[in-house]
């Protein structure tokens, strides 16, 4: 294909036509193009009612495209590398869902980092896999995730031969990604399959010097969160497939959970987007790029902070570094991030990405402008003249290891009583508990509750982390199954 | 030929000055910037369309924003001005023999590139020697100084734009930081008439009482900016700009002045009610 086809955006010029025919619209949505809805059409505007439309004809089908939304995959596939693109209006959550329903079959093995999203847990859930983990190894200053160990993950590859696929993140929400090519080559000589959480790297397949995205790498499915550092609305996600996978058996299972009604104006976001990176993302993203640097350079010229950058690279725990990623360690200031991360919007009107034990995360996209990092690198300064405390008092430790009893889905979907957590200790995990950010289970279903698991969990609500998930709002009781 | 200078001072009310011709008109990095002459204010510097200076009540807006905390400070050496790049504030300063520093903060050097050539006037002091010219965000340069400053003036143009950062509470913050333990900042704090410059003020005043623990503002009458009435911020570590103020010492420094005098030093801080009660009404929250 001529990469000057990619000044075209099919969904959202047939959405053009559709306005120009006038058609009277006798179909749903029962808004009638904003008419029906005043209020609504005078929040969002008469341009986006318009366009929430229903598939018909000259709009083609999201569950079965054969005009404009075929047209739209096939530039999308083009631009990203891979195989095929898939449309997602479902959020990148259903991206993830999808490529481990479509890998394995219930009762199947898939090979996974225990530090993955709540998401990918609540996944296992709906498809019935088991999940074999490795320990992934956590930065000992800055509590955030290395890269994947290659050694740990061959020789769960090897003690698990009949596993189905291999389920990788990266880059991390903090920038640290994983050495996918030889993950790649390792999965596929046994016969696996790679899936990868890319939800963090749309940008990574149009800027340059940013770190291998998934699809060169021979991932065989990836899961791109456009509407983080793609630039789409909120929700929209591609779902990539390479070559080698039957991307029209990829579409059944699509269909088994997509919405029958997609969202156009979300279609469209994506259709744009795309079109968007693949003209200018490599002005784009060296202009974020810049951005990043010049404010981890000023910010690490202040005490107490450390905006750590490609210097964490090494041969051993930290393969690749994604550089647009504005990550930045506040313990030497004797505050944890989720402070910090309050402090920030309570007393500056500055609003990051998260906060957690030890981090906080300051987005950095094309809608940035240097002054808006001035304002950030001011406050932060602030923040450490006003509010320092002289030692980091805070406790952190890593997330104690819960064997698995039983699998997610049988321990989801079995018979629970309800436990206060120190009585809980011994029995089988019945639901998800979490510190939000950064959404990595302390316990998933279907997994031991140790001693050392409780101890985190009350640990975490001393320090005041946002502890989510359970079935008591309270947190004072878990969800355990009666037979364990 | 009928050609007019117009601004919005609220969405309702416009004030337009008669032009002759326009004498420079560009887009540099960071705002547009014009300058026009005029039958009855002269020469005026537009920045993004915002009235920022005419040769005729130029005077005004610099003695004020200078003379006021000079004559309450007992010995002013060392001295930070942010935007100023017009270099009208820096020609009152150069004029006290005290004053051995002088740093000027302006982010955009096409507007001193601009100043120079059309306003050589104002700008004459801009190389004393005494002088120093730093181009760069004001934010950024003030959060590497720490206890070193007498005098910190904020000559900023509007919240929006690029002055904006020159109007939150972290840059406020680190002006209090800058300065030595009895320093003095005095700030751009624009009018309390029109309901728009009204929420500016609102907004500096809270930002500004958050870090200094006194913050008094003080008035003067400047025909061409919205209402004519406008308002700058004293805000200081130890000095009282009325109780502290020494008039017979500034008197005889023998510094010549067009609207600054002693008297009007003492009036300039009796508000009117309804600013009054503006200023009360955040200090309250």
């Amino acid at each position: 294909m001529d990469y000057s086809a990619q000044e075209r955006a099919p969904i959202k010029e047939a959405l053009e036509n559709l306005k120009n025919m006038r058609v009277v619209p006798f179909d749903v949505p029962g808004h009638k193009r904003g008419k029906g809805n005043g209020e609504l059409t005078q929040f969002l505007g008469a341009r986006c009612m318009e366009t929430d439309v229903n598939s018909m004809k000259p709009l083609d089908n999201l569950s079965h495209p054969v005009s404009v939304i075929r047209e739209a995959e096939e530039l999308a596939a083009h631009a990203f590398g891979a195989g095929h693109a898939f449309f997602l209006v479902n959020g990148t959550t259903s991206a993830v869902q999808n490529m481990i329903l479509f890998a394995c079959h219930p009762g199947d093995k898939i090979i996974l980092s225990r530090n993955v999203h709540k998401s990918v847990i609540n996944a296992l859930v709906l498809s019935g896999a088991i999940p074999v983990y490795f320990q992934q190894p956590v930065h000992e200053k800055l509590h955030i995730s290395l890269s994947l160990p290659l050694q740990e993950l061959e020789k769960t590859i090897l003690d698990h031969p009949e596993a189905k696929a291999v389920f990788v993140t990266s880059p991390s929400y903090y920038g640290i990604c994983s050495n996918l090519q030889r993950i790649g080559e390792l999965t596929h000589r046994h016969g696996m399959l790679l899936l990868v959480d890319e939800a963090h790297g749309a940008h990574l397949y149009f800027g340059q010097g940013l770190p291998c995205p998934a699809m060169a790498a021979g991932a065989d499915l990836a899961a791109v969160s456009m509407h983080k550092s793609g630039g789409s609305l909120t929700q929209s996600s591609f779902l990539l497939s390479s070559a080698r996978v039957d991307a029209e058996a990829l579409r059944q299972t699509i269909n088994l959970t997509q919405s029958t009604s997609a969202s156009y104006l979300l279609l469209a976001s994506l259709d744009i987007s795309r079109k968007n990176l693949a003209l200018h993302g490599q002005e784009i993203f060296a202009h974020v790029l810049h951005l990043a640097d010049y404010a981890r350079e000023e910010i690490n010229k202040l005490d107490g902070y450390y905006a750590y950058g490609k210097e964490l690279i090494d041969e051993k725990t930290i393969f690749d570094f994604d550089a647009t990623k504005l990550a930045v360690a506040t313990m030497d200031t004797g505050l944890s991030g989720m402070e910090v991360y309050d402090l920030l919007r309570d007393e500056y009107d500055i609003q990051v990405e998260f906060g957690d034990v030890s981090n906080i995360l300051a987005y950095i996209s094309v809608g940035d402008r240097q002054r808006e990092l001035e304002r950030l690198v001011g406050a932060l300064a602030e923040i450490e003249r006003r509010f320092r405390r002289p030692q980091n008092t805070l406790y952190v430790k890593p997330l104690p290891v819960t064997p698995l009893r039983k699998s997610p889905k049988e321990a989801y979907y079995g018979k629970k009583i309800s436990l206060p957590l120190s009585l809980a200790i011994g029995r089988v995990c019945g639901e998800l508990i979490m510190c939000y950010p950064p959404g990595i289970p302390i316990l998933a279903p279907g997994e031991e509750i140790t001693a050392a698991a409780v101890e985190y969990i009350e640990n975490a609500l001393d320090i005041g982390c946002n502890v989510i998930g359970t079935h008591d709002v309270d947190i004072e009781n878990l969800q355990v199954l009666e037979n364990s | 030929m009928d050609l007019w200078f117009s601004e919005y001072h609220s969405e309702n009310v416009r004030f337009s000055i008669r032009v002759d011709k326009q004498l420079y008109s560009a887009q540099s990095e960071f705002q547009r910037i014009d300058v026009f002459s005029s039958p009855e204010f002269g020469r005026f510097l537009i920045l993004d369309g915002y009235m920022m200076f005419t040769e005729k009540d130029e005077f005004i807006y610099h003695e004020m924003i200078t003379h006021v905390p000079m004559a309450v400070h007992p010995r002013v050496e060392k001295v930070l001005l942010i935007g100023a790049g017009d270099g009208g504030a820096a020609r009152e300063l150069t004029r006290y023999d005290t004053i051995q520093h002088i740093d000027l903060v302006e982010i955009d050097p096409q507007v001193v590139a601009v100043c120079r050539e059309f306003f050589p006037e104002i700008t004459k002091s801009l190389d004393d020697p005494r002088l120093h010219i730093h181009h760069e965000d004001g934010l950024r340069y003030i959060r590497r100084v720490k206890d070193e400053y007498d005098l910190i003036i904020v000559d900023s143009t509007d919240p929006f734009g690029p002055g904006e950062g020159l109007f939150t509470k972290e840059f406020y913050g680190n002006c209090f930081k800058a300065l030595k333990e009895d320093g003095i900042m005095v700030n751009q704090h624009e009018s309390a008439f029109y309901e728009g410059d009204a929420t500016a003020v609102r907004r500096a005043h809270k930002r500004i009482i958050q870090s200094f623990s006194l913050c008094l503002a003080y008035q003067a009458h400047i025909p061409t900016y919205p209402s004519g009435h406008w308002l700058f911020g004293f805000s200081t570590k130890k000095y009282h700009p009325l109780r502290d103020f020494d008039g017979v010492k500034w008197k005889s420094l023998g510094i010549k002045t067009r609207y600054y005098n002693t008297q009007l030093h003492l009036g300039a801080f009796a508000l009117p009610n309804y600013v009054e009660e503006i200023l009360k009404d955040v200090e309250r929250k």
